[in-house]
């Protein structure tokens, strides 16, 4: 996007609470924006490094449990007389920790797991996924299992001039969200558009090619999965602090079927497109709640990807980007005005 | 080793069932290159199907269990002939993302139409076990693991003796001269899916009266069988049955010795320890079917 078209997004992002004065409304996006930071991490991974992760879940419900447990403090027994007693920090440390966590999970796992690819790496960050959630629900002296970690303080920031400013309100989380979400699309946007971005595109494209001319593709690989994981932990934490409750079911493989959703269907391997797919299935679910159980929701968002991969396959943004060019370019040739619809 | 020898009878029973569930998604897996995540669905589908037909129609038990397969071949080959055969030749991502639609669809469809609430399925066995020296066993269970190893040794003849068969190891190990030597892909694509599926919403129906049936009865299912079809390597029958064998003998050691919450962990430490160092699975020479 040039400069001033998205100058005047932000600008309109940033008017909304000025607006909207709805608190339920309010809420709705800030779901949304969490999740759209979550998908434009899996976008990483799944749009340009061509790998489908699905157990992205669990670095948005490490970085969440880590960001609570460090801001709400915890006492571990590591041995029979000694117990491990962690003070309570600022929510700011956690948040940090959180996303520092999250990164050195995507590490690990990135290690381990691009030694396999295809069908074999889908179901190793599957298993992944599995295993951390029924940590989180077994070791009950860490995490509360099932009975979830509850009170978790809200954000704090400390301005100067301004005292202490505690985030009670949506107003002040749509606008945490919002930064955070500007920040992650920053980040991303700038290494996509990197050599590093390259080499991602390029081992998606024709991996033995890639590593053919040099590219070190473990290397890369890996980098990706840290950062992409680095930045689903920065949701998660942001979802904790707002949401104040953080139990087991954050792992449910079903929000890791959310962001894929949300990815395919605004497209993959484009900036904008997991933005576009978070706001719809962000903002859907409120739409059809009047008319629809939550069961027939989810049967609609099932046609709807099976739909997408079959006349859509490359996603609404790419479509919607070849339907503008072939529309402001009628004096050029008609041949490619279909490319892509 | 009272204990233990109860816990190797348990492991087995269970896994015998498993190994119904590896065994389907491996030859989907080997043959078509499509990971099928609408095979967990498959698994509660034949438990339903029991469950339905044992308590709403008050019929036999053992007729429904014949229906749930045939009503779960029946499914499967319509979701292959509707989804998958207009997708041949696609990328595994692309089909992968489709069943993974399929799979929400369903799974909701029962959601919707059952309840989340579990149900129990009454079957006509006594409840009394049968003690057998030190170790104690339901009937149910016999019944479910003698039934188990029976579709096990039909699959295999089939497989292994048959035309059908042949021609399912040659798509397998070279489609284009399969299809040169005059054997339908098209037709034996969705006979794989739809024996797959049978043998989905067998392991199900047979599992649903030991256990409880509730809607996401699946998802776990469906992630135990692939553990064991990279436990056997892709597209490995035997391996996928022993491989559903080692995984229900071990869930129980795991459950038994280490601590029941982590019991079905137990799969997914199997699946990263196998990838870390046998990759190609721990009973393959080769990747192959049969």
């Amino acid at each position: 996007m040039s400069r001033w078209p998205a100058l005047a997004w932000v600008m309109f992002l940033a008017s909304i609470p000025l607006w909207v004065r709805n608190q339920y409304y309010l809420h709705v996006l800030i779901n949304t924006g969490i999740f759209a930071i979550a998908a434009m991490s899996l976008n990483l991974l799944l749009g340009y490094t061509g790998q489908l992760s699905l157990g992205h879940v669990a670095f948005f419900g490490v970085g969440a449990y880590t960001s609570a447990l460090i801001s709400l403090g915890f006492d571990l027994q590591l041995a029979p007389s000694y117990i491990l007693v962690f003070e309570p920090r600022p929510v700011w440390v956690g948040f940090l920790s959180g996303i520092a966590v999250a990164g050195m999970f995507g590490w690990v796992i990135g290690k381990l797991s691009f030694r396999v690819r295809g069908a074999y790496f889908v179901i190793v960050t599957v298993s992944f996924a599995e295993v951390v959630k029924l940590v989180a629900l077994n070791w009950v002296d860490l995490t509360e299992g099932p009975m979830a970690l509850n009170n978790i303080p809200p954000v704090t920031l400390a301005l100067p001039g301004l005292g202490e400013l505690t985030f009670w309100k949506k107003e002040p989380n749509y606008y945490l969200v919002l930064v955070v979400c500007l920040l992650s699309y920053a980040v991303i946007r700038r290494l996509v558009r990197s050599r590093a971005g390259r080499a991602f595109v390029a081992l998606r494209e024709n991996e033995p090619l890639a590593e053919s001319v040099g590219v070190d593709v473990t290397r890369f690989l890996v980098l990706a999965a840290v950062i992409s994981a680095a930045i689903a932990g920065a949701a998660g934490g942001l979802y904790a602090h707002y949401i104040k409750i953080v139990d087991p079911d954050i792992f449910l493989f079903i929000y890791t079927v959310v962001m894929v959703i949300m990815v395919v269907t605004g497209g993959k391997g484009t900036l904008l497109g997991p933005v576009v797919g978070a706001v719809i299935f962000g903002i859907l679910p409120e739409v059809l709640r009047e008319v629809a159980r939550p069961e027939v929701q989810w049967i609609i968002y099932g046609f709807i990807m099976v739909l997408i991969v079959f006349f859509l396959p490359d996603g609404i943004v790419p479509a919607a980007a070849s339907w503008w060019k072939a529309r402001t370019a009628t004096a050029g040739p008609s041949g490619d005005a279909r490319e892509g619809a | 080793m009272d204990q233990f020898l109860q816990h190797l009878l348990n492991g087995l029973v269970l896994g015998g069932s498993y190994a119904l569930l590896g065994i389907g998604l491996t030859l989907i897996f080997g043959i078509m290159n499509v990971v099928n995540f609408t095979h967990g669905e498959l698994y509660s589908f034949g438990a339903y199907m029991v469950f339905g037909i044992v308590a709403a129609l008050h019929g036999n038990f053992f007729v429904a269990l014949f229906l749930a397969m045939a009503l779960g071949v029946i499914l499967g080959a319509g979701i292959e002939r509707s989804l998958l055969r207009p997708l041949r030749g696609a990328s595994i991502d692309t089909t992968m993302l489709v069943m993974i639609g399929a799979w929400i669809a369903m799974q909701n469809a029962e959601q919707l139409l059952w309840t989340g609430v579990a149900k129990a399925i009454r079957h006509p066995f006594p409840e009394a076990p049968l003690v057998i020296g030190p170790v104690s066993v339901s009937w149910i269970r016999i019944f479910v693991l003698a039934v188990a190893l029976l579709l096990i040794a039909g699959s295999h003849f089939l497989i292994r003796r048959t035309r059908l068969g042949t021609a399912m190891r040659a798509t397998f190990q070279d489609r284009e001269t399969a299809a040169l030597m005059g054997v339908n892909i098209d037709a034996i694509h969705t006979i794989t899916f739809a024996f797959g599926s049978g043998l989905a919403a067998a392991a199900g129906a047979l599992l649903g009266p030991v256990f409880v049936v509730f809607p996401t009865m699946g998802d776990l299912a469906a992630l135990k069988a692939f553990a064991i079809v990279i436990l056997g390597g892709m597209g490995n029958f035997m391996g996928a049955t022993l491989g559903g064998l080692i995984l229900g003998v071990v869930e129980e050691m795991g459950a038994g010795y280490i601590s029941s919450g982590y019991r079905d962990a137990m799969g997914f430490l199997i699946i990263i320890a196998v990838l870390l160092f046998r990759p190609t699975g721990l009973f393959v020479r080769a990747e192959r079917v049969g």
